[in-house]
């Protein structure tokens, strides 16, 4: 009993000080979770703009059965031609290693496949290349200003995706771990708050999103120069809307499991479609537009929708006043019947 | 605050789960100033009366007055001066054991200094070690030590040493005792005859939802009528009537492959035994203190470990 006896202070902090600190603590001293709230999405970032990146087009691919035919294509810059015998050049485009064959005479013979789209575009440039007709009065301007690369779109995205698997996995799995643990049980034994318990989980996700921001913004901004055209400040209201309203989805997910299995799987039917639905990797576009108001009124669409027009376009509050209703209908109903429906045994 | 009434009293208590009645119509007072334990088997009702009593849960039928308060009226005040330890509970693994009972010590307006608190459960050395750390003893000691930052005026233990070994057993009942002499009300589970014994003033021994016996260890253990256990088993049969009239013997009951006799003085009874049983060869014979392991098996058949 030599220990000192100094250090602790006599009087108590404020529980929801406490109970803040407690779940910051416990975060941070579990790598794997670290990892996976911070590490993956910026791996994930990485991946995807390697994979995306810009690259100049790449020439297509050409089998041809006539010296005649190679010297006419070779001075052609979207076209790579090789010489290639009969057998030869089937196999070539069987096995996809070209994409067209050229056969000489009059007229000339495409061989391809139509269903390849990549076959259909050879054909279209040889075509041009054998038969130029004067100067094309068209010109073609390549896509390459920050802005509207993939990149910057799938940044933004990449944001909202973040916020919303760790809001549930980081809340959703640590709540059902405690009340397998008994350990809500305990708490509620005590005379505990238990609105400031389920806050003290929306005070860390929102502590950590400010950790988690600068990070993926930085590396989208050093990578790939993705940058930010609106207000930053309006940015990290936004995300930080998003990480409360996503919090509170967590609770709500986690509000009745009894076991880890059923909160992973809620877990998991919640994010799915809103991963594919919410215009994280491709735009909500895609979808018919009967379908647009139900996805528009999902919180992850929201939250890529505005974090997209303030990063993108610049746009201010108003232009993204109904993305932030959403998010923040979203964090009080989620909220308010996480604390109705919980079970705390 | 009422002094005066009972620590804690609960009047014709009843749980049912569907066709099940967990608690059938229980009757307790714990007075002030007193370690009550509950005694009984496994299943017989003693946790969830427990967690009734804790305001945990809500009982089927029958009243229930904590500190001279009432859990539909005063859940708050109640809260704040109880202090409660459940049979299993999972501490985060990776707080220290001091910022585990700073964020129990918050919850309360009023409490004892965490340094204090450490010392009764002798953890001031394990302060900065997380608790997934400590041993199952320390982990216990922890528990009962999150019961304890509130100061509270009673305790509520539930089976607080099962699976412990007997040295974190002696330091808990230490805690104990402890807090006890300090003048405050106790209220145990446990199914440890010892336990029961070394810490209670008095205890229930309850049993399929029902308090069977009433009284302090000394009286339930006189209500066999003799201090001494006598078990012995023979070759050939023998029935327990057969030795019941001996005398000095107060009771006889079938024991596992032999007999258990009840007896109240050894040299009167033990010879008159000896010589009832030696035709039928002896294969065993020992001799024990009664206990309220005897208590039970005699008031029930069954033995409490069943």
């Amino acid at each position: 009993m030599n220990a000192p006896t100094t250090q602790i202070p006599a009087t108590a902090r404020h529980p929801m000080v406490e109970l803040t600190l407690a779940r910051l603590r416990i975060f941070f001293r579990e790598p794997g979770a670290v990892f996976w709230t911070f590490g993956f999405p910026l791996v994930l970032a990485i991946a995807l703009g390697i994979a995306f990146r810009n690259r100049p087009p790449e020439p297509v691919r050409v089998a041809v059965e006539s010296p005649r035919l190679l010297d006419a294509l070779a001075p052609s810059t979207g076209v790579q031609p090789r010489l290639y015998d009969d057998a030869a050049a089937r196999l070539a485009l069987r096995t996809g290693k070209v994409d067209l064959i050229v056969l000489d005479g009059t007229p000339i013979t495409y061989r391809f496949d139509p269903t390849r789209p990549e076959s259909r575009l050879a054909r279209a440039l040889t075509d041009a290349a054998l038969h130029p007709r004067g100067k094309p009065d068209t010109l073609d301007a390549p896509v390459t200003e920050p802005g509207s690369r993939y990149i910057d779109f799938l940044i933004p995205g990449l944001i909202g995706m973040t916020i919303m698997s760790s809001g549930l996995w980081g809340i959703g799995y640590v709540v059902v771990e405690m009340r397998v643990g008994k350990l809500l049980k305990r708490l509620v034994a005590t005379p505990m708050s238990r609105p400031q318990f389920l806050l003290s989980f929306v005070m860390m996700r929102a502590f950590f999103l400010l950790l988690e921001l600068p990070i993926l913004l930085g590396s989208g901004f050093f990578l790939f120069r993705v940058g930010v055209a609106g207000s930053l400040p309006l940015l990290v209201a936004v995300s930080l809307l998003g990480a409360i309203a996503f919090a509170g989805v967590g609770l709500l997910v986690a509000s009745r499991a009894q076991n880890l299995q059923t909160a992973a799987g809620l877990v998991n039917l919640v994010m799915m479609p809103m991963f594919v639905a919410s215009g994280v990797f491709f735009s909500t576009a895609r979808f018919p537009e009967s379908v647009q108001p139900f996805l528009r009124a999902l919180p992850l669409t929201a939250l890529n929708d505005a974090m997209r027009a303030v990063m993108i376009d610049g746009a201010g509050v108003r232009g993204i006043a109904s993305e932030i209703l959403v998010l923040a209908l979203t964090a009080a109903i989620s909220f308010a019947a996480a604390l109705r429906l919980f079970r705390w045994r | 605050m009422d002094t005066q009434s009972a620590a804690l009293r609960c009047e014709k208590l009843v749980k049912k789960y569907g066709e099940l009645t967990a608690v059938d119509g229980l009757d307790l007072e714990v007075r002030r100033g007193e370690c009550f334990g509950l005694l009984g088997p496994n299943g017989a009702g003693k946790t969830t009366t427990v967690e009734i009593l804790e305001g945990l849960s809500d009982p089927t039928a029958g009243s229930v007055e904590v500190l001279g308060m009432r859990w539909d009226r005063d859940p708050r005040a109640l809260r704040q001066q109880l202090g409660i330890s459940l049979q299993e509970t999972h501490l985060p693994d990776k707080l220290t054991v001091e910022e585990t009972l700073r964020l129990f010590r918050s919850f309360f307006e009023r409490g004892r200094p965490i340094d204090e608190v450490l010392g009764m459960v002798e953890l001031h050395d394990k302060r900065k070690t997380w608790t997934t750390k400590l041993s199952g003893g320390q982990k216990q000691r922890l528990a009962v030590a999150c019961a304890l930052v509130s100061d509270p005026e009673l305790l509520f233990l539930d089976e607080p040493t099962t699976g412990l070994d007997p040295q974190s057993r002696r330091q808990l009942w230490d805690v104990v005792l402890g807090f006890k002499a300090r003048g405050r009300s106790v209220l145990l589970t446990t199914h440890y005859m010892d336990e029961a014994e070394r810490l209670c003033d008095r205890v229930a021994i309850v049993d399929k939802g029902r308090v069977i016996r009433l009284g302090t260890p000394r009286e339930l253990i006189a209500s066999l009528g003799g201090q001494q256990v006598v078990e012995l088993a023979t070759e050939q049969p023998l029935r327990p009537e057969d030795l019941a009239a001996l005398p000095g013997v107060h009771g006889a009951r079938p024991d596992g492959d032999g007999i258990a006799l009840t007896v109240s003085e050894l040299h009167l009874s033990l010879p008159a035994v000896l010589d009832r049983v030696e035709a039928l060869g002896l294969t065993r014979l020992s001799t024990h203190h009664a206990t309220l392991e005897d208590v039970f098996v005699t008031l029930t058949g069954r033995h409490l470990r069943e």
